[in-house]
């Protein structure tokens, strides 16, 4: 069971409102926020274990190329090209598919790996958390998504997503049960909303809203719900308490009220995708 | 010699687009012939290494010389391995600013420019 917690765009909230809703449910948490992933820095585990993330990328052995540039023409990503007389490789557009490899007759490339990023395993006392860390400058979020995925398996998980509506994200909510789109009463909340939501439905993925920083007067995400009849979930309330455990970098469930507030989130959750399965 | 010019339309009127990879069209000049090409720039249509596919293509176009705005970091390494000479444009119209680089008038830009260069400018502010 996985339940992929993404939002419209970055700072709103979507790491608080993982991290707290994987300790309060009991479930694994995992970030997938491979750019910057700061869920360890709130449920602060023990790395047990850390795994290299590579792709295999292509060389050339300039000895056996006969410069047909088969390679350079079947290459989507424009990661080779021809020049001088030499096959140039820029690596870090390869998505590392192996085409050029495959195309070329003449045994000239080889596929060496290329480190990309790193996977860290860690323990909490309950939980097992995982984050991916994509190295610094490196374009290609995907293939560490993949590999957190995998090492998922059928565990109870919470997973933290990047921002926005990318190809990060789309690799990290497939094949999720349920979807928790975190917001904040405000007009471009709104806007990234409505994108986020658009995404989820295309891939047919169930979800409900999590208001962050919410007030005690209904706001335009309500409204804007109560019309499209989505489901609100829960609402995070802005004031004094959440700022300073937030500054403080500890999690908001250490607090007995928000505690009670994250364990009902939680419960509706569940209630949602068993819903969702009948 | 072959002269390429980032340039807006397909015209040899047409005003120099100062991007590189994205720019619309290459116009290009023969010194030998006096002769004008123009051609669709492959790297407009790309959705990653737009400078790359547009550095291929003039290469393949067998072009020594190019003038454009801003060429970015893996355009400007398939350019120099191809040993393509990058000037910089001043602002003129196509015709002009290949007779200020026949007389050796135009900035040659080979030498990539350091990362976050443009930020000395400051306006005076240290
Ligand atoms: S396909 Fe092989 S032989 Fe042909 S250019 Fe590429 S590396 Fe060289
Ligand atoms: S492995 Fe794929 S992406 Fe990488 S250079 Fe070869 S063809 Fe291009």
């Amino acid at each position: 069971m996985k339940i992929a917690v993404l939002s419209g765009k970055g700072g709103t909230g979507k790491t608080t409102i993982s991290t707290n809703l994987a300790k309060a449910m009991g479930w694994n948490y995992v970030d997938c926020d491979v750019e910057e992933p700061n869920g360890f820095i709130f449920l602060n585990p023990k790395v047990i274990k850390t795994e290299q993330v590579s792709i295999p990328v292509p060389e050339i052995d300039p000895s056996k190329c006969i410069g047909c540039q088969k390679c350079v023409n079947i290459c989507q990503f424009n990661a080779l090209a021809w020049a001088n007389k030499d096959v140039l490789l820029f690596d870090k557009l390869c998505h590392g598919c192996g085409a050029c490899s495959l195309v070329c007759g003449y045994g000239a490339i080889s596929e060496v790996d290329r480190e990309i990023g790193h996977i860290d395993v860690g323990n909490d006392e309950q939980i097992t958390c995982m984050r991916g860390t994509l190295n610094i400058g490196e374009p290609m979020a995907v293939p560490i998504i993949r590999d957190l995925k995998k090492m998922i398996g059928n565990e109870k998980t919470i997973i933290d997503c990047s921002p926005g509506s990318t190809c990060s994200v789309v690799a990290a909510i497939e094949g999720v049960d349920y979807a928790v789109l975190v917001t904040e009463p405000t007009a471009f909340g709104l806007h990234d909303l409505k994108i986020a939501i658009e995404l989820v439905r295309t891939m047919n993925i169930p979800f409900g809203i999590i208001i962050n920083r919410g007030s005690h007067e209904k706001d335009l995400i309500e409204e804007h719900c109560e019309k499209e009849k989505i489901n609100i979930i829960g609402k995070v309330m802005f004031d004094k308490d959440v700022a300073v455990l937030y500054s403080k970098g500890k999690l908001l469930v250490e607090h007995e009220k928000y505690k009670e507030l994250f364990l009902h989130i939680g419960k509706k959750v569940e209630g949602e995708i068993a819903c969702s399965l009948l | 010699m072959k002269i390429a010019i980032t340039c807006v339309k397909k015209d040899k009127d047409s005003m120099i687009d100062e991007r590189f990879g994205r720019c619309n069209y290459f116009t290009i000049y023969d010194t030998e012939s006096k002769s004008f090409e123009h051609v669709e720039n492959k790297g407009v249509t790309s959705a990653q290494g737009a400078g790359i596919a547009a550095g291929q293509q003039l290469l393949d176009h067998g072009v020594e010389a190019l003038i454009t705005g801003h060429v970015g970091p893996n355009a400007m390494k398939i350019l120099q391995s191809g040993n393509v000479s990058i000037y910089k444009c001043s602002g003129k119209n196509i015709k002009e600013e290949i007779d200020l680089l026949l007389d050796n008038k135009l900035e040659n830009i080979n030498n990539a420019v350091p990362p976050h260069s443009g930020m000395r400018n400051r306006h005076g502010r240290a």
